[in-house]
């Protein structure tokens, strides 16, 4: 198999990490080699993060060459726009609705891009999810993060939604509530866009 | 597919259990993005002695203690720390060791979040010390166990260094089946002054043992596994380091390969017999041209430097058009990279990070700005404010360095009467800022240092340090009082203030702005993220607000401009009230909590 790259992108405190981490469990538990690179430290003050997550047989880098992205999920409406020249020619772009005007467009200094719908389309199979509030019907809004990547699992090949759930379990060991919350948003997030294909 | 037994670890954590594995008992450091979570993740090993060191220079002295007491020690830090901790690493090479010591590094290429990309590499060459550079964290755990058994063995201690994408990615990890479970036990010490006192006449000799050590160590590079040939086509043949060798791959698994793990001092028969095979040499290495100028000197001609950016880390990218052109001066086969980037030029606003809604460092800042003072800056979240709107600081240049500025700066426009700021963090201060404090009163200048005191080291995620009366392992202990301390230094005026009261906070910093001589304030409010103590959030009466903008100057990211008016978003409020005092239409209310 081909290594598969996926670029998680979004705002410090938005569960970026943790979506990244239980991709990695799931696809070291499938027999995959996985390497996942993170945003630590000065960017988790409310500025952008990103994870990028490679698995296959053999992964070389950690860093995902421009062009080689088969799967963008951006966890705030624009910040998936900072990752499009890393997109192959078959991507599929999975966006949350959600916005989070960053400071310079709250102070008037810069303005929030229009027409993002478009844009996404132009660069792969784009799909857009109410990840915000089918979080909360989920039970807890933090949890968009898990929806969002319920909706990846309907495209990943080669790592099972059953994989991932298992991989929610142990990445939220003895928290029984946010296990049974993420795993209904996990699957709020995956039905949303059965609904939506169909 | 057969289940893999494989642990996904992060980079950071695999160290910590190599230093487990190898029997470590004691560990010290202070906090650094990228190197921060190994010691958290050590602390946490059983029957371990974890500490956070006031600073790096303290956390190296306390770890050679350690090893010299027969332990196992490991110390971690930033490489901008190795900086601070270079006076006794380097002479404790002369000395060497008791039980293994391993310190650990970790440079920043393309300055995530550092103020300058030096590369540790060089510490090793001028300590004459040995060092390993993993790639994955595979290597970071297996080369921490044998860093600390070759430590032992040449009785040196070992430099095991890092980087932002071997600390902060998580890669699969084998795990030794056998823990080294003898070394619980303590070497025996034994009083050895011609070994350990370097006074002039010792240290002489001790230069000459490192010496021979150091050409025993030329042999250990040429066996060691860490440092091995993957022979593909014999065109091209690529020597690198680190997560480099990764991204060189990436770029060209065709390619011959010399992967280097122990790189000081380098393997000079397996670069010269790699070197003969092969038509072109590459060196790919992040940061400065160093194995490229060793290699060089062996009078072996290689590409290099000149085909790569002189600033910033290396990509997958990078190196493949650093290996196209190559090819292309050559004339050789082109090797096909197949990756094509896409463009989008669209204009996307920036999300820099910012000071959190409810800091107290916003507050001060705020009123700072109204002394129109020169403001020495330093490490922190509070560096944050140096940006729109606040403007906070004139410089930041590394841990402490502010007071010292702000000293050498008044003392030269002395005759202006002009009293120069120096602003620095709690855990700042007392890394570095203390000996400032000192020079400054000693010196008789002319200085308001303002300690941004919010209870924790912020900007790492929240490690305690001297003055939050709590250590990394979680006991309670003796809690530095910034008061005392500055009044027995000899401030002439020290107060504390909360910066949630601004008038307060502005009349106690003019105060001590017009009190000629050095003075001291405590802005205490403890970091937001990590104690908020009021209750509901603010909002803003539409009917009452004029839009004149003033409650945006704080540059807090809870309020913005709708229209004409302001709007508060009581997601992100923490109801600190800072906006309440800079509105003069009483237009912001208190909701929700006890409101």
């Amino acid at each position: 198999m081909k290594t598969e790259s996926i670029i998680i992108a979004g705002v410090g405190g938005q569960g970026n990490i943790a979506v990244s981490q239980i991709i990695g469990l799931a696809a070291g538990e499938s027999g995959f080699d996985v390497k996942i690179t993170e945003t630590h430290g000065m960017a988790q003050r409310g500025g952008s993060v990103h994870s990028m997550i490679r698995f296959g047989q053999k992964v070389f880098s950690p860093l995902i060459p421009k062009g080689e992205c088969r799967y963008l999920v951006a966890l705030e409406y624009l910040e998936g726009l900072r990752w499009l020249e890393y997109l192959s020619t078959k991507a599929v772009i999975l966006v949350s609705t959600e916005k989070r005007p960053p400071y310079p467009v709250l102070v008037g200094k810069a303005v929030y891009p229009e027409n993002i719908d478009e844009i996404y389309r132009k660069f792969g199979r784009a799909f857009f999810v109410p990840a915000k509030e089918l979080a909360e019907e989920a039970g807890s809004a933090r949890a968009a993060n898990i929806v969002m990547l319920g909706a990846l699992s309907r495209f990943l090949k080669g790592v099972s939604a059953e994989e991932l759930k298992s991989a929610i379990e142990k990445r939220f060991a003895g928290r029984e509530k946010v296990i049974e919350i993420n795993l209904r948003a996990f699957e709020f997030g995956r039905s949303f866009l059965e609904v939506k294909q169909g | 597919m057969g289940k893999s037994k494989k642990t996904l670890l992060l980079g950071n954590a695999a160290i910590a259990l190599g230093a487990f594995h190898a029997g470590a008992k004691y560990g010290s450091g202070y906090p650094g993005t990228p190197s921060t979570e190994i010691l958290e993740y050590f602390s946490k090993y059983p029957d371990v002695i974890a500490e956070w060191a006031p600073n790096e220079k303290c956390a190296y002295e306390a770890a050679y203690g350690a090893s010299l007491a027969g332990a196992r020690a490991l110390v971690t830090m930033k490489h901008v720390g190795l900086n601070v901790a270079s006076d006794p690493f380097v002479t404790s090479v002369y000395s060497g060791v008791n039980g293994g010591l391993v310190l650990v590094v970790a440079d920043d290429p393309g300055m995530h979040s550092s103020q300058n990309e030096q590369d540790s590499r060089h510490y090793a060459r001028l300590a004459l010390a040995p060092i390993f550079e993993p790639a994955d964290s595979q290597e970071a755990y297996s080369m921490m166990i044998e860093a600390f058994r070759l430590s032992e063995e040449y009785d040196t201690p070992v430099l095991l260094r890092t980087t932002t994408r071997v600390s902060h990615s998580s890669t699969l990890v084998e795990v030794d089946s056998v823990v080294q479970t003898e070394k619980t036990e303590l070497r025996h010490y034994a009083k050895n002054p011609q070994k350990y006192v370097m006074v002039p006449a010792n240290a002489r000799r001790r230069k000459q043992v490192v010496l021979e050590r150091l050409e025993a160590l030329k042999h250990y590079a040429e066996k060691t596994p860490f440092n091995y040939i993957e022979w593909g086509d014999s065109e091209l043949g690529i020597i690198a380091n680190g997560v480099a060798y990764f991204y060189a791959k990436e770029a060209c698994p065709e390619a011959s390969f010399l992967k280097l793990g122990f790189t000081y001092p380098l393997p000079k028969e397996m670069i010269r017999k790699f070197a003969c095979e092969v038509e072109q040499v590459l060196v790919v290495e992040e940061l400065d041209p160093v194995l490229e100028t060793e290699i060089k000197a062996l009078g072996i001609n290689v590409w290099g430097k000149e085909l790569f950016p002189g600033v910033g880390e290396l990509t997958p990218e990078i190196v493949a058009e650093a290996i196209s052109e190559i090819m292309k001066v050559t004339g050789r086969k082109a090797y096909s990279i197949g990756w094509v980037s896409r463009n989008f030029n669209g204009e996307i606003p920036p999300r820099f990070p910012v000071l959190c809604p409810g800091c107290g460092h916003r507050n001060l800042f705020f009123v700072l700005k109204k002394l129109r003072a020169k403001v020495m800056g330093d490490i922190g979240c509070y560096t944050l404010a140096t940006n729109e709107p606040l403007n906070a600081m004139d410089t930041c240049t590394c841990m402490g360095a502010g007071i010292g500025e702000a000293h050498g700066f008044s003392r030269v426009i002395q005759t202006s009467g002009e009293k120069v700021v120096a602003v620095i963090g709690d855990s700042t201060f007392v890394h570095s800022g203390i000996t400032g404090l000192i020079n400054a009163v000693y010196n008789r200048g002319n200085v308001l240092i303002v300690i941004l005191d919010n209870r924790t080291t912020a900007m790492t995620g929240h490690q305690p340090h001297p003055a939050t009366g709590k250590t990394l392992q979680g006991e309670a202990t003796y809690e530095l009082d910034f008061e005392k301390l500055a009044i027995s230094c000899g401030a002439i005026y020290v107060k504390t203030v909360d910066p949630y009261d601004l008038d307060e906070t502005e009349k106690v910093l003019k105060e001590a702005y017009q009190t000629p001589g050095v003075s001291v304030v405590i802005a205490r409010r403890p970091c937001v993220l990590y104690e908020r103590t009021e209750k509901g959030y603010y909002l803003v009466d539409v009917d009452r607000c004029t839009g004149c903008g003033a409650c945006l100057l704080l540059g807090c990211p809870a309020i913005y401009r709708e229209g004409e008016k302001a709007v508060i978003n009581h997601d992100l409020c923490t109801a600190c009230g800072a906006c309440t005092y800079l509105c003069r239409f009483d237009a912001i209310f208190k909701a929700g909590g006890d409101a």
